[in-house]
């Protein structure tokens, strides 16, 4: 609880000496807007609509990929983990392709997708898939082996031990590797909206772009602030439950 | 039609016969960087049902690697081991393995590790594999405990949680691999008394790894002395102790006295052989 205040006061003293400088006029208003023009940017863009369809269309986009991604990635993960052979070739490429920024494909995907949606969702798989991928790997090697023995003694066998052995025992392995591919697919999301317009539908980094070709700074700030409050949100709403079980359960240390 | 078969909780607690033993002529190398290690040299070894026989020896004479063998874990270069008459193939639900150190799987409780090896076991409804694991879970003294994390126990009740876990699928052999050797000599006393209580109760053949000569006199029936380099059984001591037996009594010190001069003895002939 004090813990809470303390962060809340922050923010408060932050955004009252942002307000009072800016009414000091200390910068230009057009380089930073005062924080009541973005509040009022939000509450009209809220109250018209525009935000929260803009809002729905991103996650859509980032919610499909990053499911792609996932599906994808598990069962390759799990490939490269087992067989040697995968491990040399798929795992090689996924630990190249996961240093390079998947905003990096937007070219292509334009050129082979065209401006479509698929466009868009190959950048967020992209972004998603090699983290998990390597996390899964990486999981699945660190399985030690005594669980494996153990479970083999008490009857499991083949799938039995996968699913109910080695997949859980990766678990915190694959968590972190799904985080990490959540952040990279966010981002990658958001640059290519900046970048490419998709007349399919105007996401948040639509938005945000238009508001810098109409020297909007006020919309530029509002969106820049709803982006991380989605990133915030998905934190606190997905991921830290799930890491909260797994430090309870495996007995980690709590951050 | 015929219904299908389905054994109630109640049948599955049920003390059923014990395993005997046949391991005959088993032989197994280990190539490691300095050459070929002769692990187990021809052994050969019975063990009656419901017998508790102990396997002695310093590390690496190869007494893990037999138990292994027996798990199913591990084969033989050549030699057979029988259960039952029936050649081992592989690992089993008959032939149950506590380790050394607690395999316990984090992600699930104390509960979820007792279910493991039940939901594995088929004709069971999960009512009934519930009241199994109580079952063992109270034989373990552990019934408190039953929504911890792994994490949360100590050394000692991470391994009634093993033997719980062992135990909940009725096997007709129990394999034990030093499960002892990590406790404080408090806990460990007190689970001379149990295990020995829980092997009467629940009847099992057991086969027991260790390197503390004290601690095989007083749970064995019979003890097996192994040498080392290759490895074979060099000795046997048949214990004429009633049970339940207590660590600290004289009777026990002297058969853990003449254990451990032969030991000493086959220490210094490997010596001399360098």
């Amino acid at each position: 609880m004090k813990r809470l205040l303390l962060s809340i006061l922050f923010f408060v003293v932050l955004l009252f000496l942002w307000e009072s400088m800016f009414r000091a006029k200390i910068w230009s208003p057009v380089l930073l807007p005062a924080p009541t023009q973005v509040a009022t940017y939000l509450k009209s863009a809220a109250v018209d609509g525009t935000l929260l369809h803009a809002t729905v269309i991103t996650m859509r986009r980032l919610l499909t990929g990053y499911f792609v991604g996932l599906v994808l990635g598990l069962p390759l993960g799990l490939l490269t983990a087992r067989w040697n052979l995968f491990r040399d070739t798929l795992g090689t490429m996924a630990l190249g392709l996961q240093t390079l920024p998947s905003v990096c494909w937007v070219p292509l995907a334009l050129l082979w997708f065209g401006q479509t949606e698929a466009a868009m969702l190959f950048v967020v798989v992209m972004g998603t898939l090699w983290s998990v991928v390597i996390a899964t790997e990486t999981g699945v090697r660190h399985v030690p082996p005594i669980y494996r023995r153990a479970a083999l003694t008490m009857g499991s066998r083949r799938l039995h031990i996968w699913l109910k052995v080695i997949l859980p025992s990766a678990l915190p392995f694959i968590v972190s590797g799904m985080k990490q591919g959540w952040a990279f697919a966010w981002r990658s999301l958001m640059a290519a909206e900046i970048f490419v317009t998709i007349l399919t539908g105007f996401g948040l980094g639509q938005l945000l772009h238009y508001g810098r070709e109409l020297s909007a700074m006020d919309q530029v700030i509002a969106i820049m602030l709803v982006i991380v409050v989605i990133g915030l949100l998905a934190d606190k709403i997905f991921f830290s439950p799930i890491e909260r079980f797994l430090h309870r359960r495996w007995g980690t240390s709590q951050a | 039609m015929h219904r299908t078969e389905r054994s109630s909780a109640t049948e599955e607690l049920q003390v059923i016969t014990p395993s005997k033993l046949a391991i005959e002529n088993v032989s197994k190398n280990f190539q490691s960087r300095s050459g070929s290690v002769l692990a187990l040299d021809r052994v050969s070894l019975n063990v009656a049902e419901g017998e508790f026989v102990c396997l002695v020896g310093a590390s690496g004479c190869g007494k893990t690697t037999l138990l292994n063998i027996i798990a199913g874990l591990e084969k033989p270069d050549s030699g057979t081991v029988l259960a039952d008459g029936k050649p081992v193939t592989g690992p089993g639900r008959d032939r149950l393995v506590m380790f050394q150190e607690p395999a316990l799987f984090p992600w699930l409780d104390v509960f979820g590790n007792v279910l493991f090896p039940l939901k594995l076991k088929p004709n069971l409804t999960n009512k009934d594999r519930r009241d199994v694991a109580t079952y063992y879970l109270e034989l373990v003294g552990l019934s408190r405990f039953e929504h911890a994390n792994i994490h949360e126990l100590s050394g000692g009740m991470k391994q009634r949680v093993s033997l719980a876990r062992a135990l909940a699928p009725n096997p007709r052999v129990l394999l034990m691999d030093e499960p002892f050797a990590a406790l404080d000599a408090l806990t460990r006393e007190q689970f001379y008394g149990d295990i020995q209580e829980i092997w009467k109760a629940r009847r099992k053949t057991i086969v027991f790894v260790t390197h503390n000569v004290r601690e095989a006199a007083c749970l064995g029936d019979r003890v097996m002395l192994f040498s080392p380099h290759p490895g074979r059984i060099e000795h046997e001591f048949v214990i004429e102790l009633p049970r339940p037996r207590d660590i600290n009594t004289v009777d026990l010190a002297a058969y853990s006295s003449r254990i451990t001069k032969a030991l000493k003895v086959l220490g210094q002939s490997e010596a001399t052989a360098k």
